[in-house]
């Protein structure tokens, strides 16, 4: 039977999913179900492993133990039509700064293979309120400005599982707020929403589930009191594993790897 | 095949514009392969005759050198930013992308080659012009052998820290047998009484490593950029 031509982000699956570099683990036995229309937060302190994490759901990086699936199908098995329904907005805004903001959206528009790139590029000018600042290279831009445009750019072609590195960096109040908003249109079309951040004010009131990534272990985060409270409250119950070697992947002490 | 073409003209095209704006890649190695191909002059061109066969080594040793430069700094803009990362999160074949990113390496080529010609030609008095066609056919031939071995090396090394030392060494064992088919042919045409059937020998052979290499090249391309 040949496959099917557009992958099910109904479900994204991670059973067991490790990550090592060299003699580092960043991803230790990972175990979590996304589901469509959620929005997950997902928190730990720097480098904990979270934007190896979101490379994996990514499909950029490999795990190098367990698997991912997206519906039923691996990353390997899905392939570029798999790759097409995920939106990635990283740390670094994937934008060339010798080029204008309209050339950088009509070039990835093209990669992505969308109908009318200069139409759709337009229509992502006018959602990161750069319209009148489309022709100018984005090197003259301030941090806030290139990440509107690289939100646009990271959702150009609709996806359906999104990923986001620290997306609130450098935005003000206005641009905050704009972004959640976007998060919830992205959560109500049925998109998978992953946000990795440190922000943990702007987020607390859209989340549906945060996620502590501590020694790369995971574990979720209970639902009463703030989110910053809750997150304090899983460091302080979960130590980082002493640095020296691997140490054994160990449940946490509340009931372990996080999932549902 | 029509969407991997899109894709490879689309990567060209943004290097292209790209480079027209800042020209680094462009001013860079065609001032370096100059620079070079002076130098050499001054080493092997005596009272106004050059070294038996100098031109040709001086010619494509030239081509080398830049040609390195350029490879080196091919993938630069793409690990900036990470845009390396939006390109491979594309649905696009990756394959495509690497056609792309050789394809401007070859246009870059072919303007400093333009320059390093004229200039052996004027200052070690080859006769390169005299069969231009089996020049072009040999340059064109070797320089696509010889990057396309480079820019997937470049990409390989891109998340290395050593990339700039590691390139060269990695690259010029598997290429010594372009260059020398390269240098070899070129001095078939130049010589006083020119060997037409050994150019075309050197060029069928140019040929054969191309096929080779771009093959190879486009099979490993996906598995290397995975992390």
């Amino acid at each position: 039977m040949p496959p099917p031509q557009t992958a099910d982000f109904t479900q994204v699956t991670l059973s067991n999913v490790s990550r090592h570099y060299g003699r580092r683990r960043a991803l230790s036995q990972a175990n979590l179900v996304l589901s469509a229309g959620e929005i997950i937060g997902l928190l730990g302190p720097n480098g904990a492993g979270k934007s190896t994490l979101l490379g994996v759901l990514s499909t950029l990086a490999e795990p190098s133990g367990g698997e991912v699936r997206y519906g039923d199908r691996t990353a390997r098995q899905g392939g570029a039509p798999l790759r097409a329904q995920i939106g990635f907005l990283s740390h670094e805004l994937q934008l060339y700064p010798e080029l204008t903001a309209r050339e950088n959206l009509e070039f990835f528009a093209g990669l992505y293979g969308l109908d009318h790139p200069a139409e759709r590029a337009r229509e992502a000018l006018v959602l990161a309120s750069l319209s009148g600042r489309a022709d100018d290279v984005v090197e003259g831009f301030s941090r806030g400005m290139r990440q509107r445009l690289a939100l646009e750019r990271a959702l150009l072609h609709g996806p359906r599982l999104v990923l986001f590195d620290e997306p609130f960096t450098g935005l003000d109040e206005a641009s905050c707020g704009a972004l959640v908003t976007r998060l919830e249109q992205l959560r109500a079309a049925g998109s998978i929403v992953v946000v990795a951040t440190h922000d943990l004010d702007i987020v607390d009131p859209i989340l549906d589930r945060a996620i502590l990534l501590r020694s790369g272990r995971l574990r979720e985060l209970g639902q009463t009191g703030s989110l910053r409270a809750r997150y304090r409250a899983a460091l302080a119950e979960t130590p980082p594993r002493r640095r020296r070697g691997i140490a054994p992947a160990a449940p946490g002490p509340q009931g372990g790897e996080a999932g549902t | 095949m029509r969407r991997f073409l899109q894709v490879a003209w689309l990567v060209v095209r943004k290097d292209l514009r790209v480079e027209s704006r800042n020209k680094e890649m462009l001013l860079t190695t065609l001032f370096f392969a100059a620079s070079c191909v002076l130098v050499f002059s001054f080493g092997f061109v005596r009272g106004g005759e050059a070294i038996d066969g100098s031109a040709s080594g001086v010619l494509w040793i030239t081509i080398a050198f830049s040609g390195t430069l350029a490879l080196g700094r091919a993938f630069e803009r793409e690990r900036h930013h990470d845009a390396l990362r939006g390109l491979l999160l594309a649905p696009a074949d990756r394959p495509a992308i690497y056609v792309g990113k050789l394809l401007g390496v070859l246009l870059l080529l072919a303007f400093v080659e333009a320059l390093v010609v004229v200039m052996v030609a004027f200052l070690f008095r080859a006769p390169l012009f005299r069969h231009g066609w089996w020049l072009l056919t040999l340059l064109s031939l070797g320089t696509i052998g010889f990057a396309s071995v480079g820019t997937l090396f470049s990409a390989m090394l891109l998340r290395t820290r050593s990339r700039a030392v590691l390139l060269p060494v990695l690259l010029y064992p598997v290429t010594i047998p372009v260059l020398i088919m390269g240098v070899s042919g070129t001095f078939a045409l130049v010589q006083p009484e020119p060997d037409l059937a050994l150019a075309r020998l050197w060029a069928s052979m140019l040929v054969f490593f191309d096929v080779v290499f771009l093959t190879l090249a486009l099979w490993t391309f996906e598995p290397v950029m995975t992390e």
